[in-house]
Formats: C-alpha cells, sequence, structure tokens
C-alpha cells in the first residue's frame, strides 16, 4: 500500500526510479548486508539493468549505493571517481540468469575485515528493491522493515534459538522464512520484525556454534 | 486505509465541510500516524527540491546517450525574442517542464511526481505561477496535497508506472494531478478540481510508452510539455463549469482498461512505438557498441 509520499516523491536523482533509485538502494542494502565497508564488488547485472543500465547511470548508481549514499545524493553521478578516492575496487559486467527479474543485479562484495557476501536483488519498480538470493540461496524480503538473517549450518535448534531471545527482548516477529541448500547444509534464516533487534542480541546469536554470520537492515534507512 | 475513489474524497469534503487538500492531509495523519506538521513539512521539503532543481536547471548538460539537453534554453531564448503562439505564461510553463524533464535525463535532483519520467509536469505548472507571484508558497502546498490525492486514488484503481499502464499512466496522471492543483489555486471546487483531473487523463488516454533504447528520454522530455499544457486547458475548462461527461473514477478505471489491454511492447520495453522507428534503431545500436 502506497503512501502519499511514494505518490509525490521521492526526491532522488534521475533519470528512473527503477534503474536509478532503485539501483542505489540495491547497493546501499549490499552494503548494509554486509555489515562493514566494502572494499571489492563484483557487480553482475541482468536483463534491463544490463541492456539499459548504462543510459539509466544504473552501473553508477550502484557503486553510489556501494558507498552508502542514498537515491537522493547530489553525488551519485561522480560515484566511479569517490570509489577509487574510497579504495573500493569494483567490476561490473553483463551475466545470464534464469527466470530473475529483469531488473537483477548480482553483487559479490568483500569488506575490509574480509567479511564476504553475496547478495541478488532486484528493482521492482518505484523505487521499491527485493533481495532475492543471499550467498546463492533464494530468499525473498525488501530491507523495508527491520530484517534480521542468520546464516547457520542447517542443524537443529537454530530457529529455538532465536525466536527465544526475541521473545525475551519483546521483538515481535512479524515473518519468518527458512531457506536452506541442502538438509544438514548451508541454512538462511529471514525474521522480519516490528520492534528493532538490539545489537549485543546480534552479537550474541553471531557467537553461537554453527551460526556463520548475521546481518541485519533496521528498515529505516532504506 | 487510503481513498479508493475520487468520490470518496468529495464525499469526506462534503461531510466534514472541508477542502480536497484538508481531506488528504488528513487522509496522510492518519495513513503514517504522523502529525499536522509532520505532514506539512515533508510537503514543504517536496516543493523545495523541485523548487531548487527547476532554478538549478542547467542548460549546456548533456544526457549520457546525448539525446536530451538543452531545450529549456531555447525555450527561454524564444520567449525572449519574440512573442510566443500560447503566449508568455504558457511558454514558461512548457519551458519548466522541458528542464525538469531534461534534468531528470542528465542525473540531477528531482521529484518523482508520480514518477521520474513525468517529474516535470507538476513543477511545470506550480513554479511559474509561484514566480509571478500569483500564489503563496502555503498554497502551492495545499495544491501538492491535491495532485498527491488524485495521484493516489490513480494508483490505487489503476497505475502509474509506464511498465504496468503505458505512458497515459505516467504523464498522463501527472497532467491530471497538476490540473487538480490549477483548479484548486484558481478557486475552483472540491467537484471541480474532480472534473479537472478526470477530463485531462481523458485527454491522454491511450498514450504508449515508447522510450527509445529504453532509455528516460526521448519521448519523456517532451511529453512532459503535453502533460503540462493540458493541464492548464484541463483546468480552464474546470472553471469554466465545463464537467467530464463520463465520471472522474470512471475516466481512471478506462485508463486501467487500456493499460492491460496495451501490448508488451509499448509499456516501456523500449520495443514499440518511437522506439521501433529507424532513428532509434540507430540510437540504440550506437548505445550498444558503446556500452561494453
Ligand atoms: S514514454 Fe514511458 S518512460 Fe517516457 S515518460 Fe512516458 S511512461 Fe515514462
Amino acid at each position: 500500500m502506497s503512501n502519499i509520499f511514494d505518490i509525490l516523491g521521492p526526491v532522488m536523482v534521475g533519470p528512473s526510479s527503477s534503474h536509478t533509485a532503485g539501483a542505489v538502494r540495491i547497493g546501499y542494502i549490499t552494503r548494509v548486508l554486509l555489515g562493514e565497508e566494502p572494499i571489492v564488488a563484483d557487480i553482475g547485472l541482468y536483463g534491463s539493468f544490463s541492456s539499459t543500465g548504462k543510459g539509466h547511470g544504473t552501473d553508477r548508481a550502484l557503486v553510489a549505493g556501494l558507498l552508502g549514499m542514498h537515491p537522493d545524493d547530489i553525488r551519485i553521478p561522480q560515484s566511479f571517481e569517490l570509489a577509487r578516492e574510497a579504495g573500493l575496487d569494483f567490476a561490473i559486467h553483463g551475466i545470464q540468469l534464469q527466470d530473475a527479474h529483469p531488473n537483477t543485479a548480482v553483487i559479490e562484495v568483500t569488506g575490509k575485515n574480509h567479511k564476504k557476501l553475496s547478495v541478488e536483488s532486484c528493482s521492482i519498480g518505484g523505487g521499491r528493491i527485493r533481495i532475492s538470493k543471499l550467498d546463492g540461496i533464494t530468499v525473498n524480503c525488501s530491507g523495508e522493515s527491520p530484517t534480521l538473517i542468520v546464516h547457520n549450518i542447517d542443524q537443529p535448534g537454530h530457529v529455538a534459538e532465536v525466536t527465544s531471545m526475541m521473545a525475551k527482548c519483546e521483538v515481535n516477529i512479524a515473518t519468518m522464512q527458512l531457506y536452506r541448500d541442502k538438509r544438514g547444509g548451508y541454512a538462511v534464516m529471514v525474521i522480519e520484525t516490528d520492534q528493532q533487534v538490539p545489537e549485543e542480541k546480534r552479537r550474541w546469536l553471531e557467537n553461537l556454534d554453527g551460526v556463520i554470520k548475521v546481518t541485519y537492515i533496521d528498515g529505516e534507512e532504506i | 486505509m487510503s481513498f479508493q475513489a475520487l468520490e470518496d474524497i468529495l464525499t469526506v469534503c462534503d461531510e466534514e465541510k472541508i477542502l480536497f487538500w484538508e481531506a488528504v492531509l488528513r487522509e496522510d495523519m492518519n495513513d503514517r500516524l504522523v502529525s499536522r506538521e509532520d505532514s506539512i513539512s515533508k510537503m514543504k521539503e517536496m516543493w523545495y527540491a523541485m523548487f531548487h532543481a527547476s532554478r538549478h536547471y542547467d542548460a549546456s548538460l548533456k544526457s549520457s546517450s546525448g539525446l536530451v539537453g538543452g531545450t529549456g534554453g531555447q525555450m527561454d531564448l524564444y520567449r525572449q525574442r519574440e512573442e510566443p503562439i500560447c503566449g508568455d505564461f504558457v511558454a514558461e510553463v512548457m519551458a519548466e517542464a522541458l528542464k525538469m524533464g531534461e534534468s531528470n535525463a542528465c542525473m540531477k535532483r528531482i521529484v518523482a511526481a508520480p514518477t521520474a519520467g513525468a517529474c516535470g509536469v507538476i513543477p511545470a505548472v506550480l513554479v511559474p505561477l509561484y514566480k509571478r507571484g500569483q500564489v503563496t508558497e502555503e498554497q502551492v502546498i495545499e495544491a501538492l496535497y491535491v495532485t498527491a490525492g488524485i495521484g493516489q486514488v490513480i494508483a490505487e484503481r489503476a497505475f502509474i508506472a509506464g511498465a504496468t499502464g503505458g505512458c497515459q499512466a505516467e504523464i498522463g496522471s501527472a497532467s491530471s494531478m497538476a490540473a487538480g492543483a490549477l483548479v484548486y489555486l484558481k478557486g475552483g471546487s472540491n467537484a471541480a478540481i474532480a472534473q479537472g483531473s478526470a477530463m485531462a487523463l481523458k485527454n491522454l488516454l491511450g498514450l504508449v510508452c515508447d522510450p527509445v533504447a529504453g532509455l528516460v528520454e526521448v519521448p519523456c522530455v517532451k511529453r512532459n510539455v503535453i502533460g503540462a499544457v493540458n493541464a492548464l486547458s484541463s483546468a480552464d475548462m474546470a472553471l469554466a463549469g465545463i464537467e467530464s461527461r463520463i465520471p472522474p473514477d470512471q475516466v481512471i478505471d478506462a485508463m486501467k482498461e487500456i493499460g492491460t489491454k496495451m501490448h508488451v511492447s509499448l509499456r516501456e520495453t523500449g520495443e514499440g512505438g518511437v522506439a521501433n522507428t529507424p532513428t532509434a534503431q540507430l540510437v540504440r545500436e550506437r548505445l550498444e557498441k558503446n556500452g561494453d
């Protein structure tokens, strides 16, 4: 459901809400998910992002987002130069995907503390985005509400650990999705919540046995 | 719950004896759980961003494809040189529409209204009125609520994106929103606001989305001009007491039907219409060659 400022707004750098504003958000959310400053980024563009991306500044917009810019940042057109200054080494190329949304980007990032993450996201119109894969595992979230993402080894007990932690700190779960590549393999929990998940609780999760990494979107900055 | 019909807005206005814009403002306060002041200050931000974009237009800029840039400046020069056929006010509106559309294509900061491609229509009719001192900032803010209310109903009942409904959904919606704002600013009734918006939309029904090489440049920039000028004439008709024979909400529903039937090649894919002309093909090939 859209509010009036989705109709009159957003304030954004042109030319396209899907190919420019949405692309900035994709870059931005990738940075947030990584949880640290990215220093290497490999950006794959698919579909219309690849065929009309250059003319829409999609490439510059994605890099701007990776640098932490928002869609109304007037420095977006200069993002390549700014990335060089900031020490972000990036490459952009076309990719082929199966059954992906026409405006899709797959970004593989490495952070300055060596964290790595692969994020596949698409721009679904009006500047809104959807994250469709994390580290190759299919997920589905928008980042518009607080979202806790736990990457763990698929073994019993992790879901209970996370949900009881949430109950203790009175965070209400809005939606919860579980994904895995195979039984006993790599699993991802995506939990959208009504309240913020406190930072110390996220740290605590990260130190649990079998938890590979924890990422978090606060839902406000996007 | 937002408004599902222009008729609903008019009913609320009647029942509570309030103006159109006030009904939209109250709805926003309910919807987002914000105070009156918060809502208005957010709307002011939108207006300042529009006005700022208009003032900082740079006629020397070219879009990355090289197709777009400079026409806002050409229009201004023409206005200085001679008396435009449409008269100076309308020519100024046209210049503003071109400027905003070009600024968008050249990666400047604009306000999507309702989309980036159609961002020139609403400021094109508001900025000249404001610059000439014919309306105050407060009135402009109120008029922006009128545009938002109309746009929201269109989004609820139909669509506001070229990819889903063709250009009628972008430039048509923007024109409809702008017409409502103009009727309000010129003292028209709540009902006349809805009539102006209906006539503006009806006159652009069927407009397809056919951007050359898929870029928001050609025909988008100049379509902002027709959106703005059509808003002026539709508002004048409504102010003269002329009504749309088809009720406003039914016009929106007609747009939805047309958009749904529109072939996908005419819905922002850059495959049909203007985008399919030999010249457009050459542009596309050139860009593809420079692409990688
Ligand atoms: S032609 Fe398409 S992209 Fe251009 S303004 Fe119209 S709807 Fe938007």
